[in-house]
């Protein structure tokens, strides 16, 4: 049993890794469910079979959740697992600590109903596990790629591409550090500390699964109390003095059955009588390590001459662009509002991870911390990709079509004049105009500080956000035009 | 033509390729040709006599404005004179004689590095070319003309230049007015010819007919020692069909020759597109030399003309330098038959293939809004030279295709120097000396690109 439960744990950390570190965008489709299975996201997007479907493998099975579906769990297990090999029976039997678990459930979903999920979701464990793959794991993923697709552009084979790998956000790549190291601290001593004291998902499926039908059962006449149960438990749920197991806290490893040398211990409906106990292992993933790191764009530099005479070849320096302040921010289309995707979104990096434009990235603003949010400033929203809403779990923001996209704006264009290249210099700038994809940007004259300029004027009307004309705008630091969100997506 | 016209021009190409590659076997040469500069047999370089200093100039030139580079200390890109050095070695000890730069080649740095090199040497043992490169208004005025050319001097390492050249004139006689008739720097060039410190004076030339023969009417006053033009099997009857503002090389060769006035080419490759060449156009030269390269031809080529003083060629690595030994130590003249084959049955195969005429001078770089123009066109020509271009769809490998030319483009320019950043204020377009229409490739470069990527018919 213990061998089935690894080997399902695997399969579920590997793949869940896998489709948060896939820029390809091919994972997805085989994987996708498994963030979907995710018991936080399904309750968010009211994804009522999911919730049903967990809840009763929880009453027949017992917390089996904890330890093959949720990459957080499987991911301390992998940790402790490192403990254990440093010191063997290393955990020790202790009360269930529930004004603690009930308290910060409460507070989870005071938070969440207050609509600070950003808050709130900082515990929560899928989006824990997705910060932390999306901000330590997938930059390291990119980086070997790309070594491999210097490598194939040697070979001229075009299996594999460059990708930018670029920090998106320091606050989350800093919680992400801090997540880890916390969560490796309390694994490696206390097993499942942060399961059995912190997280709302665990508390809400302890309390299911104190009446599930299968338990861990313990036989008093064949215990003789050695305690090598308790020690071997990463969840501190067995009182092998009492001989009884705290199912509240038992998230199904399986691993005190191995350990119990009278075979005491066994996991079956009718009641033997009782005691578990614990012990880890697991196979996979690889360590962590913390890392800082900031893109930076090497652009190669025009050599000083003395002369002030035109010479030949080198590259223009481009100055990178800076996000404008805008008053509204802007989410993506199939967020239906920003109201809609700060209820439902629990942070978890997943759209980051996938978009492949480098539009979204996770907000700073502490209310809603890492939750996604749109900027220009390496792409813009491109009327091919629907790449978020198909990948997001909770609804927060729904799966769109091409043809949809099109037509739902997500706000508007703005400029500002005095920046615009076609009003501050003679080269006849109107990108914007020609690369806007809705049509919604004309070239015509206006009076700008007592002079007519040629320049551009936007159609409110038929723009949809999209941003095209701010990542294009040559105007530098600050693009001459930007996007304004809208707070609830109407159609064109 | 739009894609699918240009694909079945594409089939019909290689049939015809295939028949011709029939035909042409018995001519195969069965000589063995070495490769390697070991095989090069030294003190054989062709020479040609410029009877008006009696220099006797080697047949291959060398351009010196696509020296290598490397990533400096600071990051940033900058000559790699170690290399240079040994390629000028090289090219000296096997009897490449001519040197061709100018101030404004590699960014400002090609005269400094080249003399650097070639002042290791006893400066009678080489010609040294530079031109009036007075582009930018801020050169134009009389003194700063002259200290350009006093600059020259100096960053070549040496009292005297043996050929002179004004600029690339062509564009207009108005600008070739204001850049060195009004500044009175022709005058001043040519007392410096009186004194000696010039040895030849000419010009180098791109553009339109009316002022090549205003320019041949000149001669009689200025007397021009020689003139440069852009030659090669391609250009000969097809320049002005591909461009009307350009003209045919044979036109531009046989007024110069009418007058006796000693031929430099440039161009002999047109930037690689002669050495770069489609499969199908390769196998026709194969068929004929199976062992020498595309390049060879084009160089013999231009050779094979008897007014040609020298060919220049910008050598950037050993291997093009030995490439090039290969074909001049000594020059082995094309016949009649060869020359027409290139001029007619090769060419218009070429034709075939709507490249974009870019020969990678880099002379309308820097792109003021960051665009790496070269590089763009160097992905889109590889791409058709190389059948890579989907033209539907429906074509059975459009999603690999697709695949290899969206990953390609973004390998080989940055995302932010790319098409779509063309905002069409067309500095570029004066600097162009193959009169390429930039941004309305760049902009037909962009909608392709569009295309692909969102999956639309294209």
């Amino acid at each position: 049993m213990k061998k089935v439960r690894i080997i399902l744990a695997t399969v579920f950390l590997i793949g869940i890794t896998w489709l948060f570190l896939d820029f390809t965008g091919t994972a997805h489709t085989w994987l996708g469910w498994m963030a979907k299975l995710q018991f936080l996201p399904a309750v968010l997007a009211l994804n009522v079979g999911v919730i049903i479907g967990l809840v009763t493998i929880t009453l027949v099975l017992g917390r089996l959740y904890c330890s093959v579906i949720c990459p957080l769990g499987i991911l301390q297990d992998v940790f402790a697992w490192f403990g254990k090999k440093a010191k063997k029976n290393r955990y020790t039997y202790s009360k269930a600590k529930n004004w603690l678990r009930y308290g910060m459930l409460a507070l989870f979903v005071a938070l969440m109903v207050l609509g600070l999920a950003g808050v709130a979701t900082l515990i929560a464990p899928y989006s824990a596990f997705g910060r932390i793959a999306e901000s330590l794991l997938q930059p390291l993923w990119m980086w070997g790629n790309n070594v491999l697709a210097m490598l194939a552009e040697r070979a001229d084979s075009y299996a594999f591409y460059s990708v930018d790998v670029w920090m998106k956000s320091l606050p989350v790549l800093v919680i992400a550090v801090v997540t880890v190291v916390v969560l490796f601290v309390l694994a490696w001593r206390g097993g499942r500390t942060y399961c059995n004291t912190i997280c709302p998902v665990g508390t809400v499926l302890g309390f299911v699964s104190r009446f599930s039908l299968l338990k861990i059962r313990v036989d008093e006449q064949k215990c003789i109390k050695c305690g090598l149960c308790t020690k071997n438990c990463k969840a501190s749920c067995i009182d092998y003095k009492n001989m009884k197991v705290d199912y509240s806290r038992c998230v199904d490893c399986f691993d005190c059955i191995g350990k119990c040398k009278k075979g005491a211990l066994s996991y079956g409906v009718n009641s033997v009588n009782r005691a578990t106990k614990p012990n880890d292992a697991n196979g996979v993933d690889e360590s962590r390590r913390e890392l800082l790191t900031t893109t930076a764009v090497a652009l190669g530099a025009v050599a000083l001459e003395a002369q002030a005479k035109k010479v030949d070849g080198g590259l223009a320096v481009i100055e990178d662009k800076q996000v404008p302040k805008r008053g509204t921010k802007v989410v993506p289309p199939g967020a239906l509002s920003i109201k809609n995707l700060e209820d439902h979104c629990t942070g978890c990096q997943l759209c980051v991870s996938k978009c492949p434009n480098d539009v979204l990235r996770p907000s700073t603003d502490l209310m809603h911390l890492m939750q996604p949010e749109m900027s220009f400033e390496r792409g813009y929203c491109r009327p091919e990709c629907t790449a978020c809403g198909d990948v997001c779990p909770t609804g927060a923001i729904r799966p769109i079509s091409k043809e949809e996209k099109t037509a739902i704006k997500i706000g508007h264009a703005v400029l500002v004049r005095k920046n615009c290249v076609a009003v501050t210099t003679d080269d006849g700038c109107g990108l914007c105009a020609t690369k806007c994809p809705a049509g919604a940007i004309m070239m015509t004259t206006v009076e700008y500080e007592g002079k007519s300029v040629y320049a551009p004027v936007v159609d409110e009307e038929k723009c949809i956000g999209c941003g095209t004309c701010e990542h294009l705008c040559p105007a530098r630091p600050f693009a001459a035009i930007y996007v304004e969100g809208h707070e609830v997506h109407g159609e064109v | 033509m739009d894609r699918r016209e240009f694909i079945k021009k594409l089939g019909l190409g290689s049939a015809a390729v295939g028949t011709a590659a029939v035909v042409g076997c018995k001519g195969g040469s069965q000589e063995e040709v070495g490769h390697s500069l070991q095989d090069v047999p030294k003190g054989q370089m062709t020479l040609r006599e410029n009877h008006n200093s009696g220099d006797k100039v080697s047949i291959l030139g060398y351009g010196c404005m696509r020296w290598p580079t490397k990533k400096g200390k600071d990051g940033n890109e900058e000559m790699d004179q170690e290399q240079i050095n040994r390629l000028i070695d090289t090219a000296l000890e096997y009897g490449v004689n001519y040197f061709d730069t100018s101030p404004v080649y590699c960014q400002g740095q090609s005269e400094r590095a080249t003399g650097i090199a070639l002042s290791r040497h006893p400066r009678e043992s080489y010609y040294i070319a530079t031109k009036m490169s007075n582009f930018s208004p801020d050169t134009q005025s009389k003194e700063a003309s002259i200290a350009m050319y006093k600059n020259s001097l100096k960053e070549l390492q040496t009292d005297y230049l043996d050929y002179m050249l004004l600029h690339s004139v062509g564009g207009s006689m108005e600008d070739y007015q204001q850049r060195f008739v009004d500044n009175g720097i022709l005058d001043y060039l040519m007392e410096e010819r009186k004194a000696g410190r010039i040895r030849n004076l000419g010009f180098s030339f791109h553009g339109q007919q009316s002022v090549f023969d205003a320019m041949m009417e000149l001669h009689d006053t200025v007397h021009w020692d020689f003139v440069q033009i852009q030659m090669n099997y391609l250009d000969w009857f097809h320049a002005n069909e591909m461009n009307s503002f350009n003209v045919d090389a044979s036109y531009l060769y046989d007024e110069l020759t009418k007058r006796d006035i000693p031929v430099v080419i440039m161009e002999p490759l047109l930037g690689g597109r002669l050495s770069k060449v489609n499969g199908s156009v390769l196998r026709m030269l194969k068929a004929k030399e199976p062992d020498r390269t595309a390049a060879s031809w084009a160089f013999r080529y231009c050779g094979s003309y008897p007014n040609v003083l020298t060919a220049l060629s910008g050598m950037t690595y050993m291997e093009h330098l030995v490439d090039n030994l290969h074909s001049f130590c000594p020059l082995k003249p094309l016949t009649d038959e060869e020359r027409s084959y290139l001029e007619d049955d090769v060419a218009n195969e070429i034709l075939k293939y709507p490249t974009i005429p870019c020969t990678a001078c880099q002379y309308c770089m820097p792109c003021p809004y960051g665009l790496d123009i070269p590089g763009i066109f160097a992905h889109y020509n590889k791409c058709i030279n190389e059948g890579l271009m989907p033209s539907s769809t429906q074509d059975p490998d459009y999603q690999k295709l697709r695949k290899a030319f969206l990953v390609g483009y973004d390998r080989s320019v940055p995302k932010l120097r790319q098409a779509n950043h063309c905002i069409e204020c067309c500095r570029c377009l004066e600097h162009c000396p193959q009169k390429i229409e930039i941004p309305n490739e760049m902009h037909k470069i962009d909608e392709y690109v569009e295309k692909l990527k969102q999956g639309l018919e294209l």
